[in-house]
């Protein structure tokens, strides 16, 4: 069975895709799930690889080239098998002679037609048909070509009414996604099969929700207080209401612990970032209304804690998640959040890597920052941006000491969390630092 | 919990529904003196007495009529049709009579009246004598249908029908009166009217079923189940009402449905199920809803085609692959 291998949306946004280096050369054997070559996405560099075994029987695509998602870039069939048809004929490859999206919006379909065509566009040979059917153990998915929800004449698209319906939430546009019911209608698995599309750039239109497999929350319906709260705060300051919370907290006993831990040898080293994680992650178990996103008609409320911490790289900044934080321990956290930066700056992430966070932190104390702000990144309610640590006078016990402190700064979506709330975090948050044994409690 | 047949469990909620109120009393043919057709008032001649067991000629338009002027004048009658098919007789009373009263006396006279018999095929009774005529007198405002298809169901429905304020239509079923099952013991076993019931659990696709078609329903599960489809299996118990509520919720959580019943599908009960589902649900379905019903014949009487044309496992479970899309 020959397969086609096309350029797929390796990340969320990925339009188009450079296929730095070839791994695998024409003539040589390779299996499903071979790194066939290293693509630079978007946001990171990233391995194609094989979705069907056989022989690397063309190279479409030079090293070095940018193409479209959802181009074909090789074809892997048997070692004699006529190839000529994927080659020759420009309807076998879809992607290839079609033009670039026009409009930055439209990318989203591009990415959820190549990923449908990456995993499942094969073309069956008479003599390994039979074949065919032991490769895809699933009966459900076929492995003949799906038929595109789109027809040719640009008609409507057909999809049943829960498919449209998970579509609308998750953000994905049904005109990309091939249909496997009857007449190519999109169906539940269809679409639950297809990325979620991207974000629009920068435009008015709302942020589609960022769906994960993970059901670990709960989505509060809009209460009229909330809405009002919403309608009226958008009208004022722009689309993301936001207000600022500052805080100063005593960073002493955190001076110390971290001294304690870096005598126990290298492995014990955890920077004061890391320390703040954990806090935020802990303070953040017990304020789930501050674990929360935005989801413009409900409120997401996370049971599980991720947090993204925003690393700079060399042309901006991206931001890793440490999932579950509140669950981990400080020596984990640490690991993770050194593994995930240096792969970060080297462009090494893993789409899921930089996803789905709770909530975020963007530490500029390494930077002599004593305080800012920072935005948010929508749809979480929250971000706090942490200062310096800075020697000052205090007065405590009616003397004028000399104390390590350190300010933060929680940046809030008035719509999901008000004054109040953000304060009761805030307090928690400081509490937990100034008593870090609290964090092992 | 006791194990009964259907038919004892029927005969235990007439036996206490008549100890606990002197008002009650069972009229029919055969009902007294031979113990019922299929022995559902057996023993009951004996501890009631022919004031309150009472044997009819061969007149079903009379006794239902009897039937409803006892009910008006402060009586419970319970009315055994030997088979719903012959009530076909008896129709005018039921619908014009039974169901309308309270309507057109403006609230004033009552009719608690259960007219009860076996309904759909058994075996080989050929056109006139194997139907399905739920959808019939589900059709009316003013009647309530229930159709229990377990003997606990069959005993609960049964008591609280004869303790309704309002005619119910209790339609029982020949081929389910040896059926075994598990009845609470005590006197006060209630099944609520109009509370359809999960009687198994599964998420992938709901199997709407009553009566007889229960069984098929349960074992069309267990054949999916074996290829690996969790189907869900829920007894409407009532036809009318309706227990809209938990139809939903499973459809819901399903996204996906067949109903499965013995009449004909023609306005059917089940096309009253897909109304329902299509107009408070749309946007869970991910699949049209299928109904597996009887075929759009008479039903016939040659063995093989009467098998053909009613509604089974392997149709049902044809249905249930189809709208998850596995055919």
């Amino acid at each position: 069975m020959a397969t086609k291998v096309v350029m797929e949306a390796l990340s969320p946004t990925m339009e188009e895709g450079r296929l730095i280096e070839w791994k695998k050369q024409e003539g040589e054997t390779v299996a499903a799930g071979d790194v066939l070559a290293e693509v630079e996405t978007d946001k990171a560099v990233m391995e194609l690889v094989a979705r069907a075994g056989g022989v690397l029987r063309k190279q479409l695509v030079p090293a070095g080239a940018t193409v479209p998602v959802a181009t074909t870039v090789a074809v892997i069939a048997g070692k004699d098998e006529d190839i000529a048809a994927l080659l020759g004929n420009g309807s076998a490859a879809p992607g290839a002679g079609a033009a670039k999206p026009a409009q930055g919006a439209a990318g989203a379909e591009t990415a959820a037609a190549a990923e449908t065509a990456g995993a499942a566009e094969t073309v069956a040979t008479a003599e390994t048909a039979a074949a065919a059917g032991k490769a895809h153990p699933a009966p459900v998915v076929a492995a003949a070509p799906a038929a595109p929800a789109t027809p040719a004449d640009g008609g409507r698209v057909k999809a049943s009414p829960l498919a449209r319906r998970i579509a609308a939430e998750r953000g994905v546009d049904l005109a990309g996604i091939a249909g496997s019911g009857p007449g190519g209608r999109v169906v539940q698995r269809d679409v639950e099969r297809a990325p979620v599309a991207a974000a629009p750039a920068a435009g008015a239109a709302p942020r589609p929700a960022r769906a994960l497999p993970d059901e670990g929350y709960a989505d509060e319906p809009l209460t009229q207080i909330r809405k009002t709260i919403a309608k009226r705060l958008v009208q004022s300051i722009g689309p993301v209401p936001t207000f600022y919370l500052t805080a100063e907290v005593d960073m002493e006993r955190a001076w110390d612990a971290r001294e304690a831990l870096k005598a126990l040898g290298p492995e014990g080293k955890v920077s004061f970032n890391d320390i703040i994680l954990k806090a935020v992650a802990t303070a953040l178990r017990q304020h789930p209304a501050c674990n929360a996103w935005w989801q413009d008609d409900h409120i997401r409320y996370w049971r599980d804690v991720h947090v993204g911490v925003a690393v700079a790289v060399e042309d901006g900044l991206i931001t890793p998640v440490v999932r579950h934080a509140d669950r981990k321990t400080l020596r984990e956290i640490s690991a993770e959040v050194r593994d995930m930066a240096g792969r970060a700056r080297e462009r090494r992430l893993r789409p899921e890597e930089y996803t789905g966070a709770t909530f975020s932190i963007s530490n500029l104390g390494m930077y002599d920052i004593s305080h800012f702000t920072a935005i948010i990144n929508p749809p979480e309610a929250g971000i706090l941006a942490v200062g310096g640590i800075i020697e000052k006078p205090v007065a405590a016990d009616g003397q004028v000491t000399i104390r390590r402190r350190m300010q933060v700064t929680m940046s809030c979506d008035h719509r999901v969390i008000d004054g109040a709330t953000g304060a009761e975090f805030l307090r928690t948050l400081k509490t937990l630092l100034e008593n870090p044994l609290a964090l092992v409690w | 919990m006791a194990v009964l047949t259907y038919r004892d469990a029927l005969n235990q909620a007439l036996r206490e529904e008549m100890q606990r109120d002197d008002r009650v009393f069972l009229m029919g043919e055969e009902v007294a003196e031979y113990n019922g057709a299929y022995k559902v008032s057996r023993g009951l001649l004996d501890e009631f007495g022919a004031r309150r067991v009472v044997d009819t000629p061969i007149a079903e338009l009379g006794f239902a009529g009897i039937g409803v002027g006892a009910a008006m004048v402060g009586l419970r009658p319970v009315i055994e049709m030997m088979t719903w098919n012959f009530a076909l007789l008896a129709i005018d009373q039921i619908v014009n009579s039974a169901a309308k009263m309270r309507y057109m006396s403006g609230g004033q006279v009552g009719v608690p009246i259960v007219f009860r018999g076996p309904g759909g095929a058994a075996l080989q009774l050929a056109a006139q004598h194997s139907q399905a005529f739920e959808s019939w007198y589900a059709h009316i405002p003013g009647l309530k249908v229930v159709a229990p298809a377990t003997p606990a169901d069959a005993k609960g429905l049964l008591k609280s029908a004869i303790r309704d304020d309002d005619p119910v239509v209790f339609i029982e079923g020949e081929m389910l009166y040896n059926l075994k099952g598990e009845v609470p013991d005590g006197g006060e076993h209630l099944v609520p009217i109009g509370r359809a019931e999960v009687k198994r659990a599964g998420g992938e696709v709901t199997l709407v079923c009553h009566s007889k078609t229960v069984a098929v329903a349960l074992k069309a599960a267990e054949e999916l189940a074996a290829q690996g489809v969790d189907a869900e299996v829920l007894d409407l118990r009532s036809i009318r009402p309706l227990d809209e509520a938990a139809l939903l919720a499973s459809v819901a959580k399903t996204h996906r449905c067949v109903v499965v019943e013995e009449g004909w599908a023609f306005a059917g009960v089940g096309a009253q199920v897909v109304d329902t589902i299509q107009r408070e649900i749309f946007d869970e379905l991910d699949a049209p809803v299928l109904r597996v019903t009887q075929a759009d014949v008479p039903m016939p009487y040659n063995k093989h085609l009467e098998k053909a044309a009613k509604a089974d496992v392997p149709k049902t479970v044809a249905a249930a692959r189809k709208v998850l899309y596995l055919e």
